[in-house]
């Protein structure tokens, strides 16, 4: 099978990821922020795709199609949107996010030009079609106890939210 | 020219999906076929639910527009196409314009990894009862922006209520799926699968569908996902979010013409969606009834003459009401216009007769045949069940499904330990 992991997919995907991205922090009406991030994170699983990871662009569409949707519901339930389109949307901090910027952008130039260097060298095997087992016998035999204490994690956060938001359980 | 030929031919051979043999041609193919098939599906299910639910509550339904209004779905098609599309003014113009575009998108993408054969799918993916999962969840996104750009009550709170129902629901779905997935782990060879084509070949190689798997385990959580499925497409009793008592129509008040019908359409497309995970997770698919137990040549040419068989019964009923017609004269149009479907269908019928015909597409009219048993359970239900209070639903999908789902998959998992460990000694 012919890989599909052509540059001009992967321009067009990020591509579509910048403008999104762009777009969530420029929007005024936090609606369209919130959509604009849906679109930014279906690009990202598509990249997935490219990558040959389809179990984790799998996963990213299903949490955070649900994740958008919870954001949306908050926007409309607690923001006002009349308040917020009339409020200044950027704090003009010139100076450090010039120098974030300049320290970021630095990190990539390095990155891009000396990659090769820092990076051992390594062809993307195509495990496409065992992805999901693959993962799922790493996630079970060899990082199960991470994997484990992080879902009890999650668990405490579930019980934190009841009890808080109910005062007779 | 030649070459192309021999690229479109070279797919002829393979015995692939046309996605994993990569011929883009093919490809191309099978998407138009599925989406003609799919929008044919569902302007019958159109007149059929109005037919069904009509003899349900003893009236006629639609009888004036072609003999028993056969030509009424097409009149109603007409009818939406031309009517005027109306924009609230102070509806946000861009998200009320995409949100019926992003509902349809997701309920005709999912159709992508569905598998109606062996080879008889567009592509099949490794991830693919995820793809759908995922992809189907996101109509929600085009629900909820379509009753919020609506900027009016009644859609904003359909909206909200579908999508609670939804959040709500997709829990116990998912519970239900991964233990129909956990036995398709139980093979010889011990590695499960996601992929649609996967889980048919898991069971025909178990030599039973899930829902018969570990008696009552796979039945019960082919419940689950039965009840979470009809909560997922916004059907009756779990019509909530379009509660027309209520809230006039819900999330799609606001919408007319054009965009309505393709809420129209995402809504059956959705529901022929999932009815498809279902039919491919329990009741095995494309297969056959008793592919393993009754094998050989013989029960293989019974099973073959089906698919003509039905549409031969189908041309009959035709031909039978056409002469129970009024023998009026201004009935003769109807009358011959009825005989006239009859014979459409007998000749097809008498198609799938021809041996290299009725093996290709027997595995499609299997899958169909079952996926048609839940179209008609939809329209039971509608007809037959009250709608859900809110609460209630919560309730029926916290505290019933999803307990429920959660032992089913606990349950599941340690009785495929218990015949693993059996298995090995």
């Amino acid at each position: 099978m012919a890989p599909v992991a052509t540059p001009f997919f992967f321009y067009l995907l990020s591509g579509i990821m910048l403008i999104g991205g762009i777009l969530v922090i420029t929007r005024k009406n936090p609606v369209h922020s919130a959509l604009a991030l849906i679109v930014t994170l279906l690009a990202q699983a598509s990249i997935y795709l490219m990558l040959y990871a389809p179990f984790v662009a799998g996963v990213q569409i299903i949490l955070y199609a649900g994740g958008i949707m919870v954001l949306f519901l908050f926007v409309i339930m607690l923001v006002s949107i009349d308040r917020s389109m009339r409020e200044r949307q950027f704090n003009s901090q010139w100076i450090p996010g010039i120098i974030a910027a300049t320290a970021l952008g630095g990190l990539f130039m390095a990155v891009f030009t000396k990659g090769n260097d820092i990076f051992p060298e390594h062809a993307l095997p195509m495990v496409e079609n065992d992805n999901t087992q693959q993962i799922a016998m790493k996630l079970y035999g060899q990082y199960m106890f991470a994997f484990e204490i992080a879902s009890l994690l999650l668990l405490v956060a579930i019980i934190g939210a009841v009890v808080m938001a109910k005062k007779r359980i | 020219m030649g070459q192309i030929l021999d690229y479109i031919k070279s797919y002829l051979s393979s015995s692939q999906t046309p996605g994993a043999a990569g011929n883009m041609f093919w490809v191309l193919v099978y998407i138009l076929l599925v989406f003609a098939g799919l929008s044919v599906a569902v302007i019958a299910m159109n007149w059929l639910e109005r037919k069904i639910l009509a003899h349900m509550q003893v009236r006629l339904g639609p009888m004036r527009v072609g003999p028993h209004g056969l030509m009424q779905p097409i009149a109603d098609a007409i009818k939406l196409l031309l009517k005027e599309d109306i924009m609230p003014a102070e509806a946000d113009g861009l998200i009320f314009w995409v949100a019926p575009f992003v509902v349809v998108l997701a309920a005709f993408t999912t159709f992508v990894v569905v598998p109606f054969g062996p080879t008889h799918a567009i592509t099949d993916m490794n991830i693919g009862i995820l793809f759908m999962l995922g992809v189907s969840s996101l109509s929600v996104l085009g629900i909820v922006m379509a009753g919020w750009a609506s900027n009016s009550h009644y859609p904003l709170i359909g909206a909200l209520r579908s999508s609670a129902q939804m959040v709500s629901y997709e829990v116990a779905m998912g519970l239900a799926v991964v233990s129909a997935i956990l036995m398709t782990s139980l093979n010889a060879e011990g590695t499960g699968t996601l992929s649609m084509i996967g889980i048919v070949q898991a069971q025909l190689a178990q030599g039973e569908w899930f829902i018969f798997k570990f008696f009552p385990l796979g039945l019960i959580a082919f419940f689950i996902f039965a009840v979470a499925m009809v909560a997922e497409t916004n059907r009756a009793p779990f019509d909530l979010a379009e509660a027309e008592s209520e809230l006039t129509a819900g999330f799609h008040t606001e919408y007319s013409g054009f965009r309505w019908s393709l809420f129209f359409l995402a809504e059956y497309s959705a529901m022929i969606a999932v009815s498809s995970i279902a039919v491919t997770l329990w009741l095995g698919g494309w297969l056959r009834p008793f592919p393993n137990f009754l094998n050989n040549s013989t029960w293989d040419l019974v099973f073959s003459l089906f698919p003509g068989v039905t549409f031969l019964l189908f041309a009959a009923m035709c031909f039978y009401n056409a002469l129970r017609m009024p023998k009026h004269p201004l009935f003769r149009v109807q009358t011959i216009g009825l005989a006239g479907f009859g014979v459409v269908l007998g000749l097809i019928g008498l198609v799938l007769f021809i041996p290299a015909v009725s093996v290709r597409i027997q595995d499609i009219f299997w899958f169909s045949a079952k996926v048609a048993g839940f179209m008609y359970l939809y329209i039971w239900y509608r007809g037959t069940f009250p709608r859900y209070r809110f609460d209630q639903l919560m309730r029926m999908g916290w505290k019933v499904l999803l307990p429920m789902g959660l032992g089913v998959l606990i349950l599941t998992a340690s009785v495929a330990l218990l015949q693993q460990k059996l298995w090995h000694q």
